[in-house]
């Protein structure tokens, strides 16, 4: 636990100068700078002193004037530095806490681009963002305040402990067993308010889940009256999370007058041993040789404070930086999530027909080729991509051991539509998830124009692949840059042909501002229905050659359905299709339908042929079936 | 606004007022130990015996033990105040929440008010521990340091009033700049969070297009963005610290250069050598305290932004009533609408329901038929007063509503949501939220009654089977049937289903029908459906488009003279449907 808390220190540290490598080791320069500098003026202070001392009862200004305005020269000098050095590292700091919080962010969303859609499938979408919102936010005050803090405060310690053994090791050995006392109540008080810390937060959490479990159900809680339970369950997670926060920041609030006032314990301490040490003579050890005197117990008394401030100032710093560590560790466990593997070489290109030879070309000219390189013989072969889908004997699971679908075989010819039919959990959303590569096949073959599909680069092999999902999302911006999704570079007029083609283009028009009507959260103001069309036309202006429809019209009552139907049924046409319908009335004109139960497909063939079969289907169909 | 926060104190109100007390205790020992140490470093110079040392460190350490205690009080009357506070806020808000009606649930979304009950309430809690600790100490510390630096060092402290000035405007300005960046970045911050949600949401559909690179991009502009914005705060935040450097170091050297020219002058008469080092420790506690002040000052005010949210929702109030002399029983089941027009809000400009006269006999079984946006719901709604009617009077059993205890009518009136919820919770406990005290008999007979026993049964864990989240791990036609049971459990004069057999499969709906029919016929039931099939067999169908009722009658007279009615129809039933029987 505790090696692992220093690795992650340790490469959060590396990982900032890795980003910085100029910047940072040049505001580390100006803060030891800083930090160097306001500690040294002590000494001329204490030689300003030591002359007024001296000389305050002659009341001859003049003889000693030369010497004190050299020394308040050097004073000024040297806080010119420091405020010089402060401003540049204060400065650059800003610069870099922020700079810092961005390439990391950005590191996160990179690498979390390239996560296998397995990683999604697992893990609560809660969880994942709580790494950009909860996580990020602990590392902001970690970076900007702490660390400078903390670097300010080891210069200065070590500084005024070297001075101090300068002075008198005797003494300095006093001022070490009151730091070591100091070390051991910052663990045993921080050490509780850390452990309440992470107690509170995951209490904030418990707090969250409930809260937006109740808020989206609060008109169901309206309807069944069910106001005064809800209640009572939230006053228990809510007093709970009272009882964390509170110990929290208790044990947080009083580390730092317990510390201050240990610190002035140690500077009574250090008198006496001062005085104690005066009386008996004893022999000083000290660097300088000095004798003890009166001149070297009143600059220790000061630096006994500002040694005891210090270490206050660090155990302030304390909870910033467990709880940025935890977010820290957290984080770099998002980056360190093994992205998708992809060892295709097989490319998608545009391709011409010259003589009867398939040649790739720049241009867009509709027509796409497989540009198969053979490593062996050094040959280029282009396959014309015609959409033709074949599965062999594949066997598949999500989890290792619980297959879920066995010895799947089935041909789809180019520009034919296969429909999948069965239960939920039968396997038909897997098989198209199969098909993109969202998931990996255990056992069998995938062939795409007679290509195994595992040597197809995976971007290439989605690209040819339109899919339109039952859960629709859009993204926040207007409609037209919701289909132009689709296709980055298509122009208006073929986004509006795509909506119209759709059967989008309609209601679109009557949206407040037509195609430029912002969405957001999802096209919150749209019915799900219309969500559904423009995810439709969005796979459309792609132009895809292979489609896939999983209840891509599921929510479009069956009258829009009907009106829909048309442009599906143009948008179809010459394509590969397949399709995932709840509603039989949706697959009845495939070409074939195969009806999966419990990962087998159990029959196969036309709507007419499955219905004389009398078999599943025709108990689905006559409603003898329920889907679920 | 500071009102209605305020009232939220409540039994936290000691610890509120405890908290600054110990802390203006412990700021005085703060300011008195240094003046004896002051006296100390002057005997000890003065060459006085260890029997002095031990008399002034034994009185230090009573004075440090009574600051230790006073600041460990303050510190633990400050940690519950503020989480008190946070609690009772919270709690506030939440009992709030409850009493709102729909029309008040539709004003706020569902993210916002969890924000709202979480992070909001946390800026507030710290804001808020802040005030009743550092708040207070930071200006007793400021005049008590003052005080202490003009008896220790006459004119000399004048130095302080030329400095705090200066200091205090810069830390002003500072402030006062950076909180519209700050703000405005937040802001920023927000939508940058809100793009990844969208994205982790939608990664299936950035990998179908292999839009991969394409969001990089777009997050990449925007988190610079962001990041601009927060730099630009940041920086001018980065001149507090200088700032208060400078000013120290301006006193430090006024004091050095100044102070050792009075004394030798003076011969030691307007300033002694113990003052002069006091005075540079005052000076650096006086300028500290300034600098935390402007440090609250930014933190309140960022607070503010949350309070301001916070009390939007405590001031919502419900815009439906409980009536003075409310009804406690409901005759029967029927139902009559008079002239009833109705909107959503009084900005709307479309009346969602305009006209309706309806009347339904107790135990009538009603369908409504009609495209997405023909007001079906908002129609069934005002029956049991989910939102009250713009014009007319809608009667259940013979009176209007408004006149009925709400949980009276709601009780009676069963609805069956078309966006319905389970809970996290077994079965059971799902389905008790119709009846607290229902035995696992009366559970079981209305699962039966809704067609949902026989599945219940093939969970390993039957009725204790713990539904997810949102009913996660049960199908949609599963989850619309425990719905339908819970509802049944009311034993409710009138029952209505809206849309909620739409996942159900046709045998299993009709099954369900045929249940109502047999089981609770005096029971009135109004079904809202897509499908024909699921209202073919009603008493009457209404016809909704628009907002109005278009058309009314049995399944024969509809198909025999509603045009909308034959089309939906046929698009239903084209080669399908009409064989099967």
């Amino acid at each position: 636990m505790k090696n692992k808390k220093q690795g992650t220190l340790k490469r959060l540290v590396k990982t900032l100068f890795a980003f910085y490598p100029v910047m940072m080791p040049l505001v580390v320069v100006f803060v030891l700078l800083n930090a160097m500098v306001s500690s040294i003026p002590s000494i001329f202070m204490q030689n300003i002193i030591a002359l007024v001392e001296v000389s305050w009862q002659s009341g001859d200004w003049a003889a000693v004037s030369g010497q004190i305005l050299k020394f308040v020269g050097i004073l000024v000098t040297l806080y010119v530095i420091s405020l010089a050095a402060g401003v540049a590292y204060t400065q650059m700091m800003a610069v870099v806490s922020q700079g810092f919080l961005k390439k990391l962010r950005k590191k996160m969303f990179d690498g979390m681009q390239n996560l296998p859609i397995k990683y999604f499938d697992t893990h609560n979408h809660g969880d994942i963002m709580s790494y950009y919102t909860n996580d990020i936010d602990t590392l902001r005050q970690m970076i900007s305040q702490s660390f400078p803090q903390l670097m300010i405060s080891f210069v200065t310690v070590v500084t005024v402990f070297s001075l101090m053994l300068y002075f008198s090791v005797w003494m300095a050995l006093v001022v070490l067993v009151g730091v070591v006392f100091m070390v051991l109540v910052t663990k045993k008080v921080g050490g509780n308010s850390a452990r309440y810390f992470v107690r509170q937060q995951i209490a904030l959490g418990k707090t969250e889940g409930f809260v937006e479990e109740m808020m989206n159900g609060q008109k169901v809680i309206k309807v069944f009256c069910h106001e005064e339970e809800s209640k009572a369950d939230f006053d228990k997670i809510n007093d709970a999370l009272f009882h964390d926060s509170e110990q929290a920041h208790r044990f947080a609030n009083m580390l730092m007058p317990i510390l201050g006032n240990i610190g002035n314990v140690l500077y009574v301490a250090v008198a006496l041993a001062g005085g104690l040490l005066l009386l008996a003579k004893v022999p000083n050890l000290s660097i300088s040789g000095m004798p003890l005197g009166i001149s070297i117990v009143v600059p220790f008394l000061n630096m006994t404070k500002q040694f005891a401030g210090n270490i206050g100032q660090v155990s302030n710093q304390l909870n910033a930086v467990i709880m940025g560590l935890a977010g820290a560790q957290r984080i770099f466990e998002l980056i360190d999530q093994k992205p998708e593997a992809d060892d295709g070489y097989v490319t998608l290109v545009n391709a011409k027909e010259v003589d009867g030879q398939i040649v790739e070309c720049q241009e867009r000219t509709g027509m796409w080729a497989w540009k198969h390189p053979h490593s062996a013989e050094g040959t280029v072969t282009y396959t014309r991509l015609t959409g033709a889908v074949q599965l062999f004997d594949v066997d598949f699971g999500y989890v290792e051991n619980k297959t879920v679908l066995h010895n799947v075989t089935l041909y789809a010819h180019p520009g034919q539509k296969v429909a999948f039919v069965g239960a939920t959990g039968a396997g038909k959303t897997t098989i198209t998830n199969l098909i993109n590569r969202f998931y990996d096949i255990a056992d069998g073959k995938i062939r795409y124009d007679g290509i195994n599909i595992n040597k197809i680069k995976k971007a290439d092999l989605r690209r040819s692949l339109g899919v339109v999902l039952q859960e629709t999302n859009l993204f926040t911006g207007t409609v037209m840059e919701n289909i132009r999704y689709g296709k980055l570079d298509a122009t208006d007029e073929e986004c509006v042909d795509a909506a119209k083609l759709a059967g989008a283009h309609d209601f679109i028009t009557r949206l407040p501002e037509g195609y430029d009507t912002m969405l957001s959260s999802n096209g919150a103001n749209l019915s799900q229905g219309q969500r559904q069309l423009i995810a439709i036309a969005r796979a459309a202006v792609a132009d895809p050659p292979v489609m896939i429809l999983d209840e891509a019209t599921s929510s479009i009552d069956t009258r829009t359905e009907a009106i829909v139907q048309k442009g599906m049924d143009a948008l179809m046409k010459g394509r590969t299709v397949f399709v995932i319908a709840h509603r039989l009335s949706t697959v009845q004109n495939s070409d074939v339908i195969m009806v999966l139960e419990q990962g087998h497909i159990i029959e196969r063939g036309s709507h007419e042929k499955l219905l004389e079969e009398k078999g599943k289907y025709y108990q689905l169909y006559t409603g003898a079936f329920e889907l679920e | 606004m500071l009102k209605e926060l305020t009232k939220s104190i409540r039994e936290f109100k000691a610890a509120s007022i405890k908290a600054p007390v110990f802390v203006s205790l412990e700021v005085i020992l703060e300011c008195i130990i240094p003046f004896i140490i002051a006296q100390l470093v002057n005997q000890i110079k003065a060459g006085c015996g260890v029997d002095v040392i031990a008399l002034y460190g034994l009185s230090l350490l009573v004075m440090a033990a009574l600051s230790l205690a006073c600041g460990a009080a303050a510190g633990s009357y400050a940690a519950t105040a503020s989480s008190g506070f946070a609690r009772n806020l919270r709690k506030d808000m939440y009992y709030q929440i409850q009493t709102y009606s729909f029309e008040n649930i539709d004003k706020f979304s569902t993210s916002s008010l969890v924000t709202r009950l979480t992070t909001d309430i946390t800026n507030v809690q710290n804001a808020y521990m802040m005030i009743v600790r550092i708040a207070i100490r930071c200006p007793l510390m400021l005049v008590f340091s003052l005080l202490m630096a003009y008896i220790m060092g006459g004119k000399m402290a004048v130095i302080f009033l030329m400095v705090i000035p200066v200091l205090g405007i810069g830390l002003f300005v500072v402030a006062k700049t950076v909180m519209p960046v700050f703000r405005k970045g937040f802001r920023m911050y927000d939508n940058l969070n809100a793009s990844i949600q969208e994205n982790i949401k939608g990664m299936r559909v950035v990998k179908s297009y292999v839009r991969e690179d394409y969001e990089k991009q777009k997050f990449d502009k925007a988190a610079s963005d962001v990041c601009a914005q927060f730099t630009r705060a940041e920086r001018i935040l980065a001149f507090n610290n200088p700032l208060m450097q400078f000013c120290l170091y301006t006193v430090m050297v006024f004091v050095l250069s100044f102070g050792s020219y009075t004394i030798i002058t003076s011969r030691g008469m307007d300033l002694d050598v113990g003052q002069f080092s006091a005075l540079l420790t005052y000076s650096f506690q006086i300028l500290n305290s300034l600098m935390m002040l402007s440090m609250v000052f930014v933190m309140i005010t960022m607070a503010n932004e949350s309070a301001q949210r916070i009390v939007e929702v405590l001031r919502e109030e419900s815009s439906l009533k409980n009536p003075e002399h409310p009804v406690f029983q409901v005759k029967d089941g029927s139902i009559d609408f008079d002239k009833v027009s109705f909107r959503y809000s009084k900005k709307a400009k479309k009346m969602a329901l305009a006209d309706i006269n309806l009347h339904i006999r107790s135990g009538e079984t009603v369908g409504i038929i009609g495209g997405t946006g023909s007001s079906k719901s908002s129609l069934i709604q005002l029956i049991s007063r989910l939102y009250d009617v713009t014009e007319g009077t809608v009667k259940v059993g013979g009176l209007d509503v408004r006149q009925y205890d709400l949980e009276t009518l709601r009780n009676q009136v069963a609805v069956v949501l078309q966006k319905n919820v389970l809970f996290s919770g077994t079965i059971k406990e799902n389905l008790r939220w119709g009846n607290k005290e229902a035995t696992d008999e009366e559970l079981m007979e209305a699962c039966r009654l809704a067609q949902a026993d026989e599945f219940i049964r093939r969970f390993p864990e039957g009725y204790d089977t713990y539904i997810e989240q949102g009913g996660a791990n049960v199908s949609g036609g599963q989850k619309q049937r425990l719905c339908i049971a819970r509802a049944l459990l009311k034993k409710p004069k009138i029952l209505i289903l809206d849309d909620s057999t739409s996942a159900v499969d046709t045998k299993t709906d009709a099954l369900i029908r045929q249940a109502f029919r047999r089981y609770i016929p005096e029971t009135t039931k109004i079904i809202i459906a897509q499908r024909i099939a699921s209202v073919q067999d009603a008493d009457r169908i209404i016809v909704m488009s628009g907002g109005t009722i278009q058309d009314m009658g049995t399944h024969e007279e509809l198909l025999a003279r509603s045009e909308i009615y034959q089309e939906v129809y046929t698009s239903q039933n084209k080669g399908g449907d009409t064989d099967e029987k």
